[in-house]
């Protein structure tokens, strides 16, 4: 033990006055909302480029991986950032989802920035109401309290079928590329443009959180809450903060969702999509923002793969249906058993030994 | 208990504190004045952690006042208690064991930031020169404790004496005006426990501390003041000289050394 530490001490001592004392000059030294935003901008230009050179398919496809990176992202905080394990995320998801179809369908003349800031005011209004009263509850209670809210509100598009629409849903039309645009883009590839332009502007905020004063924050909360009480740091009020940013992100990635899809059904937001977002985080790596894009891309491609498996081997549709659910739950136990920090934990691994390689 | 209540940092009286039908600490009173070290000391089971979990918050007492540079405290959380400038460290040290030694540090220093809500939420505002500022005091404090070869390890990772120390510069990096030990020298081998004696000592220039400790031979050197605690009462305050030789405590603490020193 001692001999470990003295032999590990001298290259910590190397290394630790380049890496503390000097702060670096250029990136790290911009104000951290601003890298995050060019960040982003470069994620657009890659989205927009890879947009350009693939068909319709894709782009609804890569659409769908947006949205869903922003609602894993959004748990990322609250489960990863804050330790807060929600059941329910899905449930935010379906807020946003119907705010969004209810506009479109209610008030038409409104444009989509509008209509998407007045689903996140919607999603936090939510998440307020949940979050305060569930910020008392601990580990497993709390996320016994958030199942029942992912199995309790999909019932009630039925218990209000004249406003929700019963199991059929909401069905809305959405604008597609604007005249100007017509020929050069399809409609499908200028929604997924939207969609990844809110995705990254969103994205950007979480990302300013997470890394900023106010995810540290969390973090002292979520490994101790005494000791972070005595650091001065409000336990209550930023576990309420961290549930609320997640809704935020929840409903947004929802309301995104029927823009893409032009429909919002109970069906699209079953319990079992709650645990599919929870399970992919993990897969994905609850560490990282990183790993809700490896998430997302999970839930949307492991999905298409495993239906066009099942049809190459002629298999029943209860089998096409079930087969990813099964799968998914395989991978995330390989995954807890061999790498519990997921695919980034493995990708971190690696750039470490390319590092050490080099 | 006949000084008068002036200049005091923080005031505790008539402090009672009931479990059901437990009294863990009936009718105690507590001055600390703004600068030197203040010992509380007396057998297990006495009440000390219990009163120290009412001066920082914790716990609320039953029946009695505190009273904070002569007013009422700025609230009722532990929260507000430590915004207000009450640091303290713990027995078992709580670190946050998946953040960095650094990270620990910047956030002791959550108090100093000076951005609202608005900047805490966005980013925007004063954020970055909080940032940068809470990142540059904990660097200091880790320099100062002479932790910084470790301040980007996992605390996990480190022997328990620097662990120790990351604890102490985590709950001094905040500027606080009243330092609260709970047990500094647990688990300390003998030079160790040199070296916190005048460390003590040096952090009782700057702010006033209260300390928690079995360790007679540390109290009697660092403490400029002593309250002895048995069974939830006071039963003896004084200089070390005098507490020493009080022959109350002599019955209730020091006679009871070596079987305390048996069961540990």
């Amino acid at each position: 033990m001692s001999t470990s530490a003295t032999e590990r001490e001298p290259r910590a001592a190397e290394s630790a006055p380049d890496r503390g004392r000097t702060p670096r000059r250029g990136w790290s030294d911009l104000p951290s909302p601003l890298r995050h935003l060019l960040f982003a901008a470069l994620a657009l230009a890659a989205v927009t480029g890879l947009l350009l050179v693939t068909g319709d398919l894709t782009a609804l496809r890569m659409a769908a991986v947006g949205y869903t990176m922003l609602a894993v992202a959004g748990l990322q905080l609250l489960t990863g950032g804050s330790g807060q394990v929600s059941l329910g995320h899905g449930a935010f998801m379906m807020i946003g989802a119907y705010t969004m179809a209810l506009l479109v369908l209610n008030l038409p003349m409104l444009p989509l920035a509008v209509n998407l800031v007045l689903v996140v005011a919607v999603a936090v209004v939510a998440g307020i109401a949940v979050g305060a009263a569930t910020a008392r509850l601990h580990g497993p209670y709390l996320a016994g309290a958030t199942l029942i809210l992912a199995v309790g509100l999909p019932g009630l598009t039925h218990r209000y079928h004249e406003v929700f629409g019963g199991s059929n849903g909401l069905t809305v039309h959405t604008a597609g590329a604007p005249p100007f645009l017509q020929g050069l883009v399809s409609d499908s590839e200028w929604k997924a443009l939207v969609v990844w332009t809110a995705v990254v502007l969103a994205l950007a905020v979480l990302a300013t959180i997470s890394t900023g004063r106010l995810g540290r924050r969390m973090r002292t909360v979520r490994d101790d809450e005494t000791a972070a009480a005595m650091s001065g740091i409000p336990v209550g009020g930023t576990k309420v903060t961290a549930f609320v940013i997640a809704s935020a992100a929840g409903g947004l990635a929802g309301g995104l969702q029927v823009y893409v899809l032009g429909t919002a059904t109970p069906s699209m937001f079953t319990l079992a999509l709650s645990l599919t977002l929870l399970a992919a985080l993990v897969l994905g790596g609850i560490g990282s923002m990183w790993g809700a894009l490896w998430a997302a891309l999970a839930v949307v491609y492991l999905e298409i793969w495993l239906s066009d498996a099942v049809r190459a081997f002629d298999l029943s549709k209860d089998v096409e249906n079930n087969l990813p659910i099964v799968l998914f739950g395989v991978l995330l136990i390989l995954v807890l058993r061999f790498q519990p920090l997921g695919l980034h934990g493995i990708l971190q691994r690696l750039r470490a030994l390319l590092r050490r390689a080099r | 208990m006949t000084t008068t209540a002036t200049e005091h940092l923080l005031t505790a009286e008539g402090i009672t504190v009931r479990f059901g039908g437990l009294t863990a600490l009936d009718d105690v009173g507590l001055r600390v004045p703004p600068g030197g070290v203040t010992g509380l000391i007396g057998p297990n089971g006495a009440g000390k952690t219990t009163l120290f979990n009412v001066l920082s918050g914790i716990l609320r007492p039953t029946a009695g006042t505190l009273t904070w540079k002569g007013g009422p405290p700025p609230g009722r959380k532990p929260h507000h208690l430590a915004r207000a400038g009450i640091a303290r460290t713990f027995q078992g040290l709580n670190l946050f064991p998946l953040m960095t030694v650094l990270e620990n540090v910047v956030a002791g220093a959550d108090r100093l930031a000076r951005g609202g809500p608005l900047s805490l939420v966005t980013g925007l505002g004063r954020h970055h020169r909080d940032e940068h500022e809470l990142r540059e005091r904990a660097l200091a404090a880790l320099e100062r404790f002479g932790v910084s070869d470790s301040a980007h390890r996992l605390p996990g990772t480190l022997p328990y004496g620097v662990q120790k120390q990351v604890a102490l510069a985590r709950a001094c990096v905040c500027d606080p005006e009243l330092l609260l030990l709970d047990e500094p020298a647990g688990g300390l081998s003998g030079g160790q426990m040199d070296e916190l004696a005048a460390q003590i000592r040096a952090l009782g220039e700057d702010m006033a501390v209260v300390l928690v400790e079995h360790h007679m031979d540390l109290v009697m050197e660092v403490c400029d003041h002593i309250v002895v605690l048995d069974f939830g009462r006071v039963i003896s305050t004084g200089t070390p000289d005098e507490v020493r030789n009080d022959p109350l405590v002599t019955r209730a603490y020091l006679g009871t050394a070596d079987d305390e020193g048996a069961a540990r």
